[in-house]
């Protein structure tokens, strides 16, 4: 049975920062130019060129840890993982082995079942490979990803459902995009995941064989992967079959992951401290300096919304996870009386709206005074709720004044009970039997009811003032 | 290579070819002859010899004459001469050339055209250098013979039967032989002061971090320098002088005050302290080098410089480690000939191991793949601590030997190399023999300090015997110092470069 089971996971995430120029040279590190015109001896590994560390890479490591609640190491040194592959044309990547720049750091996140916190237990700089293109006429490489300055986070196995690694994924790039330091740009490849995943028996407390996913690019992929994998390894052990330590491909078309390569075949990285370059070494001015320029994190604004607009923790949560959000958050409701419409409006309405574009990028269409003004419609009971979804739905389309749109289509909301009385008789004239279900004590028959008396306002009608009059009327 | 032959005087040739650096850069002044009939004489001269000595890969003719005609062009127009204007050299086939194959003498880069020049390179062409081509060497600058080259070996300009020492034998020959002013050399456990001293020649191996490693392909990075083998001490001063310096591209390079090498060139060398390590004149050791080597300390105590014993214990741990640790280094700096962007790829392979296998196993040869598999096993996991860990370990010590022994002395006094060069095809088949050859040099790699080889007398056989100066680091003013006292007690520079095939040499 898969309820007695629990998945137990790590997530190694792979994070390109931002910087103009790669980490050991001074080619560009822009996405999208034609293959090989961002390279030179350096980043190619063309012999006898060198490599010579940019320190901005360093600085953004450091405040991506300091970020992430990590110790900084005052002293680290960068190492090779020597390894063939015809992406990497040095046959090894400088990476970190022993000495990374960052350790024993923490994630918070918002689940189900409340606040949780996911251990980090690294942080090291490397550098990317470049890029296979597969062709009609053959394989070729593109090397201008190689030096791409990345920084490899890795967690702790505290995670235990999909739903918490998405949650995590999600959060960690919030604070790296608020620390400004990567773009984070998940479709291009830019944030990329690799999940370790185990189960074992609920309760039991040794861990079970993981295998890895490499190179996941979306939230979608992460959750599919990890549910899939979790099934997958369950019913083998249901039938007998040991789960084989491995690393497996996610197949986004079948939904299914794949053996990759097995431990018996796995590479032996031959790690050793590359000779061409000096240790990093960071004093403690600089820490200091680099710990006061990192700006307000999402935690922080998490807990100024709980406590100034009485938001709960996952909505708050949700508000924090895209800085852009946030920002807009705070411009709207900081115009408006009713603070609380704003948040709905955001966390229902435009997230799903948001949902449905292609675009990574968070881009609201409606300005945040417009949407104030629709909170404002909404709080002083000038619209009801549905008429509120109806007119986002246009601002969405043309960014307009809310008022101006409820003007012209007459969509305000009708709360005289002159008005509504005749239509609520008709309503329980038309259903006797749900008058006679309510009666009976069957409340929701109520709720059918208001529905009824709703469309025959054309959705305008006040719902407050609808439940009274029907109860008023079944009652007396 | 006609029409050189044509214009250039053989009585001319004789002369202009057996110059030092600086008498050279003075006839160049005084107008005595041009820098194109400089770059004639010297192309003539490796037309002539070349064939029998092999020190040269590829000869640049044209590049050597059009560098030779700016320089005369620019002491036309008045300019003031660079300090090596019109110097014709050659280069160790392992520092990249723009334009101009490097091959590291191995079959893997046989069509490797660098687009890029070494930093050193664009020093050398900054202060007016004539390069006249790529100098053979142990293949990846593995070896201490020349004779792992793929294109065959260089003969010692001493006695062809010979070898030139190595890897940078071509360097040592063309200097010995007259084929070039001065060369570069690459010395990563001996290579450019070991074949100085077979071929009678000055090498310095400077501190690590002096001279730029950007565009020397990598053999050992933690081990290897470029540095000057010239005809005499005075040379090797005034070019490590063009060659060192800071380099933003090398950040193992020193950010540091370039010394002025040629300082204390000619000053007394009176009240100087001089060390010999007892542990280098232990067993094995060639009587006629031993001799050589107390001669020279004589000859130092005779100067007014004090000569005592010091102990360096480490120095036979030090071999085993230096092996470990270059063999490691080497493993990962040419992983990078896999057949894909770099190294010639195999004709046949199946899929993308096949061509990895295959590319590697024809590309290099035996020496080298000997060193990468050593190198890769010295790394593996369960075996790091047992070796790479623990030669780190003896890096250490020796570091705190030479530590120990510059406490109380100045500089050392030792040998360069067991034995005089010996005949080709003596000791390529056995290895651990020729690695052996290798005790008196790695020790000062391992610890990133200096070292001069200078000429010292001759052996019974009349071959060249070297003897070596080793100094704390950034010494390199010193050691030049102590150097040029024993070169001007010896009555100037060594042998002077061997004569023109068919020519009598007087003198």
């Amino acid at each position: 049975m898969k309820s007695d089971y629990e998945m137990v996971i790590g997530l190694e995430v792979h994070c390109e920062l931002k910087t103009k120029t790669k980490i050991f040279c001074g080619c560009s590190t822009a996405f999208g130019a034609a293959p090989n015109t961002q390279c030179c001896p350096v980043c190619m590994g063309m012999p006898g060129a060198l490599p010579v560390l940019n320190r901005q890479v360093v600085e953004y490591a450091v405040k991506a840890g300091l970020a992430l609640n990590c110790a900084v190491a005052r002293f680290s040194k960068e190492d090779r993982k020597n390894y063939f592959y015809p992406d990497l044309p040095k046959a090894y990547q400088i990476s970190q082995y022993d000495l990374p720049l960052c350790e024993h750091g923490h994630l918070d996140i918002e689940t189900a079942a409340g606040p949780k916190r996911i251990g980090i237990t690294r942080i090291h700089i490397e550098e990317d490979a470049g890029k296979l293109v597969h062709g009609k006429d053959g394989t070729g490489c593109d090397y201008n990803r190689c030096g791409v300055p990345l920084i490899e986070i890795v967690s702790e196995p505290d995670i235990r459902s999909a739903e918490e690694a998405r949650a995590y994924v999600r959060k960690l790039r919030a604070v790296l995009l608020y620390t400004g330091v990567s773009d984070c740009r998940m479709q291009e490849g830019s944030l990329r995941c690799d999940v370790n995943l185990s189960v074992r028996r609920k309760g039991d407390q040794r861990l079970g064989v993981r295998t890895e996913m490499k190179n996941l690019n979306s939230f979608q992929f992460i959750v599919r992967a990890i549910e899939y994998e979790f099934a997958r390894q369950v019913e083998a052990l249901e039938a007998g079959e040991p789960v084989v330590q491995e690393t497996r491909r996610f197949d986004q078309d079948t939904g299914k992951t794949y053996t990759m390569r097995t431990k018996e075949d796995a590479d032996d990285y031959r790690y050793f401290p590359d000779p061409d370059l000096p240790p990093i070494v960071l004093e403690e001015e600089e820490l200091a300096r680099l710990r006061d320029s990192i700006p307000a994190l999402p935690d922080e604004r998490k807990a100024r919304y709980i406590k100034d607009y009485g938001l709960s923790a996952r909505d708050a949560e949700q508000l924090v996870t895209e800085r852009a959000v946030a920002d807009y958050f705070e411009e709207a409701a900081g115009r408006t009386a009713y603070p609380k419409h704003v948040v709905s409006l955001l966390t229902t309405e435009i997230f799903r709206l948001l949902s449905l574009s292609p675009a990574e990028e968070t881009a609201i269409p409606v300005s945040p005074a417009h949407l104030a003004k629709l909170a404002d419609l909404l709080g002083s009971g000038r619209i009801n709720s549905g008429t509120g979804k109806r007119l986002l739905g246009q601002m969405w389309e043309r960014d307009a004044d809310p008022e101006q749109l409820a003007g012209e289509q007459n969509l305000w909301q009708i709360s005289d009970p002159a008005v509504l009385l005749p239509l609520v008789k008709d309503a329980l004239a038309e259903n006797p039997r749900s008058a006679a279900d309510y009666r009976r004590g069957r409340t929701q028959a109520l709720q059918a009811l208001i529905g009824q008396c709703l469309r025959a306002t054309g959705g305008q009608g006040d719902p407050q003032v609808l439940r009274a009059l029907l109860e008023q009327e079944l009652n007396g | 290579m006609q029409a050189i032959t044509q214009t250039t005087q053989t009585t001319q040739t004789t002369q202009i070819t057996e110059l030092p650096v600086r008498a050279l850069r003075d006839r160049l002044a005084a107008g005595d002859f041009s820098a194109e009939e400089a770059a004639r004489a010297y192309l003539e001269k490796i037309e002539r010899d070349d064939p029998e000595i092999h020190a040269y890969l590829t000869v640049t003719a044209e590049e050597a004459l059009g560098a030779a005609r700016r320089a005369d062009e620019k002491r036309r127009r008045g300019e003031a001469a660079a300090p090596l204007a019109g110097i014709p050299a050659g280069i160790k086939d392992n520092i990249c050339t723009k334009g101009v194959r490097t091959t590291c003498a191995s079959r893997m880069l046989e069509t490797f055209v660098p687009p890029y020049s070494a930093t050193v390179m664009e020093r050398l062409d900054g202060m007016g250098a004539v390069m006249l081509g790529k100098l053979n060497m142990d293949e990846f600058a593995m070896g201490s013979t020349t004779e792992t080259s793929r294109f065959g070996p260089t003969r010692n300009p001493r006695n062809p039967g010979r070898v030139p020492g190595g890897s940078s034998g071509g360097s040592a020959a063309a200097v010995a032989a007259g084929e070039a002013a001065f060369a570069l050399g690459s010395d990563t456990g001996g290579s450019i002061r070991q074949p100085a001293a077979f071929c009678g020649v000055v090498g310095m191996k400077p501190t690590y971090g002096t001279v730029s490693r950007y565009g020397l392909v990598a053999f050992a990075s933690s081990l290897d320098q470029i540095g000057p083998l010239t005809r005499d001490v005075a040379d090797s001063a005034l070019v490590l002088d063009a060659i060192a310096g800071w380099d933003e591209r090398d950040a193992t390079s020193l950010k540091r005050e370039k010394p002025a090498y040629a300082s204390l060139l000619g000053q007394e060398v009176q009240g100087l302290r001089v060390g010999l390590p007892k542990e280098f004149f232990g067993e094995g050791l060639d009587p006629a080098v031993r001799d050589a080597v107390y001669g020279a300390a004589k000859a130092l105590e005779a100067l007014g410089a004090s000569v005592t014993e010091v102990s360096m214990p480490v120095l036979d741990s030090a071999l085993p480690a230096y092996y470990i640790l270059s063999s490691a280094e080497a493993s990962s700096n040419l992983a990078r000939f896999d057949g894909i962007k770099y190294g010639t790829r195999a004709a046949d392979y199946g899929d993308i191991g096949g061509l990895y296998r295959a590319s590697r196993s024809e590309g290099f040869g035996r020496e080298v793949k000997r060193r990468i598999l050593l190198g890769s096993f010295v790394l593996s996991a369960g075996y790091y601590d047992a070796y790479y860990k623990k030669a780190l370990q003896v890096r250490a010590l020796v570091q705190r030997d030479y530590q120990r022994a510059f406490a109380a002395c100045d500089a050392l006094l030792s040998p360069v190399a067991p034995t005089t060069a010996y005949p080709l095809g003596s000791k390529i088949t056995d290895p651990l023999a020729m690695y052996k050859g290798d005790i008196y040099t790695v020790p000062v790699n391992i610890a990133g300090i200096p070292a001069l080889s200078l000429p010292w007398g001759t052996d019974p056989d009349g071959l060249p015997v070297g003897v070596q100066l080793i100094g704390p680091a950034f010494s390199e003013p010193v050691l030049y110092q102590l150097g040029y006292a024993l070169e001007t007690q010896r009555g100037g520079a060594g042998q002077p470069p061997r004569p023109a095939k068919g020519e009598e040499h007087e003198g």
